[in-house]
């Protein structure tokens, strides 16, 4: 078995223990979607599209509130093995954990008899999916013009050769001893979500939990630049340029 | 004179004052703050400040703060003059598709004036299934249950044409500060244009096209500043050139006859 963490604290690929694969986060990548949103941790890239407040048959609807519908889904190219497609029990349980996070910032209560669809796609899988999974989401659900209450971020901790690391990757995920997706709620300073596989000690933990809100905050940045960057980046100087090209 | 240039100074102010306003808007996202007042459209209070719960752009109006979104389905609300498709008929009324989430209804004594014995008259008679109609909202109860009414000004069907679809929080700039976006495409490109508050634009004309494409580049860069005059210039440059694209076929056409009319000679002289 190989060292996750070397003597002088750096890990296999290179990085510290506190330090975050390279974050990259957009908004509006997909055109057909009424929202969409893509976000990256180094190998693990999710995409995400919303549809919706839109009809629901009418044995599903709820007089009071809209009806959350997540699907994550994991593409049969995205593992180092080909997984077969279609859902698999993962999957749904992820999907309904991915709900459950999301539900809470929502008004679900301002599209009363309606859904909202989310779609996500994980297009390459290199631990904490979920994670992005969920930071996808959120860009992709203000994207919309959903109205939330605030954006969610999220990030995994976990315990590998004994020393609390931040966002855990490939094989520190199968051979750490812990990991820990986190879903923060930067506003109220709440978690919507917390799993945990393994063993950590009590101090252990608050030590983790304390990085991941660390973490979530540098991801809640990343998600903000790309939204505002997809509404700044239309000036009116490139309106201008287009119709100089149709003209000439 | 004088009163012509004081209202034109009047309308310069207007025109600087829009723009300074339209400049201190601001883009926020969910959960951004907006400071303490009141919370009007799309946004909460937590705390007692405002919070943003949409994406879109902040602005303030006698205390109260609210965002003008940027994206989003149509929420309807009273008093709105949309345009609908009907999509179903039932027993006394009609269902109409307004581009929200929700079915709107039409119910006959909304609709008509006169009595109706619906044991012998057919109601497709007056609004068929995908007949396009310019309509208002009467109500939308708290659930969402939305009616409708054509009892009221501008109400009335639309016979040709074409739909297109905007984002409806767009629907305000489309139409411009009192009505001179929408003007100015009528006017220069003569089509005849009917604004829905849904994000439904209706388009009749030798020119649609045209005048399509104006509509969907002001919902593209509808959130800047100096828009009106950047289209104007659009539409002149655009009719400018198929105006001369016109010229240059008739002169086409014209050539082409004298050279048929010359071989017709040859043929003749033959004989």
């Amino acid at each position: 078995m190989t060292n996750l963490v070397n003597e002088k604290g750096i890990r296999l690929d290179g990085r510290r223990l506190d330090e975050m694969r390279k974050i990259v986060a957009r908004a509006g990548v997909l055109k057909r979607a009424d929202g969409s949103g893509y976000f990256e941790f180094g190998n693990t890239k999710a995409i995400a599209g919303v549809y919706g407040p839109r009809p629901i048959p009418k044995f599903l609807e709820e007089e009071e509130r809209s009806v959350l519908n997540v699907i994550y889904y994991m593409a049969p190219f995205s593992t180092k093995e080909r997984a077969p497609p279609g859902p698999t029990r993962r999957s749904r349980e992820i999907s309904l954990v991915i709900k459950r996070a999301l539900e809470s910032i929502i008004f679900l209560e301002e599209f009363p008899r309606t859904t909202i669809d989310v779609y996500i796609e994980i297009i390459q899988a290199d631990a904490s999916t979920r994670c992005a999974a969920i930071n996808a989401a959120a860009i992709a659900l203000a994207d919309a013009g959903i109205p939330m209450r605030d954006l969610v971020s999220s990030v995994s901790v976990g315990k590998i050769d004994g020393k609390i690391a931040l966002d855990i990757a490939g094989k520190e995920d199968e051979e750490g001893e812990a990991d820990m997706p986190v879903v923060y709620f930067p506003r109220r300073k709440e978690i919507t979500l917390l799993q945990m596989d393994g063993i950590m000690t009590k101090e252990e933990f608050q030590q983790a939990l304390k990085l991941a809100l660390k973490g979530c905050e540098i991801v809640y940045k990343a998600q903000t630049e790309a939204l505002r960057k997809k509404y700044e980046e239309i000036e009116l100087d490139s309106l201008v340029q287009e119709i100089d090209n149709q003209i000439n | 004179m004088e009163k012509n240039e004081n209202s034109k100074k009047e309308v310069e102010n207007d025109y600087e004052k829009a723009l300074e306003r339209a400049k201190a808007r601001r883009l926020v996202l969910p959960g951004e703050e907006l400071g303490y007042g009141i919370a009007g459209s799309g946004t909460y209070i937590e705390k007692g400040i405002v919070v943003s719960k949409i994406l879109g752009l902040a602005d303030e109006r006698n205390g109260t703060k609210f965002v003008i979104p940027l994206s989003g389905v149509y929420n309807p609300k009273r008093g709105d003059g949309v345009i609908g498709i009907i999509k179903d008929i039932v027993s006394s009324k009609w269902l109409v598709d307004i581009n929200s989430p929700y079915l709107a209804t039409l119910s006959l004594s909304d609709a008509l004036n006169e009595f109706i014995d619906l044991t012998k008259e057919d109601l497709t008679k007056y609004y068929d299934i995908n007949d396009v109609i310019f309509t208002k909202v009467l109500n939308v109860s708290r659930n969402k249950l939305v009616t409708l009414t054509m009892k009221e000004k501008r109400c009335r069907k639309l016979y040709g044409g074409t739909i297109i679809k905007v984002t409806p929080s767009k629907v305000p700039r489309i139409i411009g500060r009192k009505g001179s976006m929408v003007e100015l495409i009528k006017e220069k490109t003569g089509c005849q244009i009917v604004v829905g508050q849904n994000g439904l634009i209706w388009i009749k004309g030798e020119n649609k096209r045209l005048a399509t494409e104006a509509i969907l580049k002001i919902e593209n860069y509808a959130h800047k500043v100096g828009l009106t005059d950047k289209i104007k210039e659009f539409l002149d440059a655009m009719l400018a050139k198929a105006e001369k694209r016109k010229e240059e076929r008739l002169k086409e056409e014209e050539q082409g006859l004298d050279i048929d009319i010359t071989i017709e000679m040859e043929e003749e002289k033959q004989i």
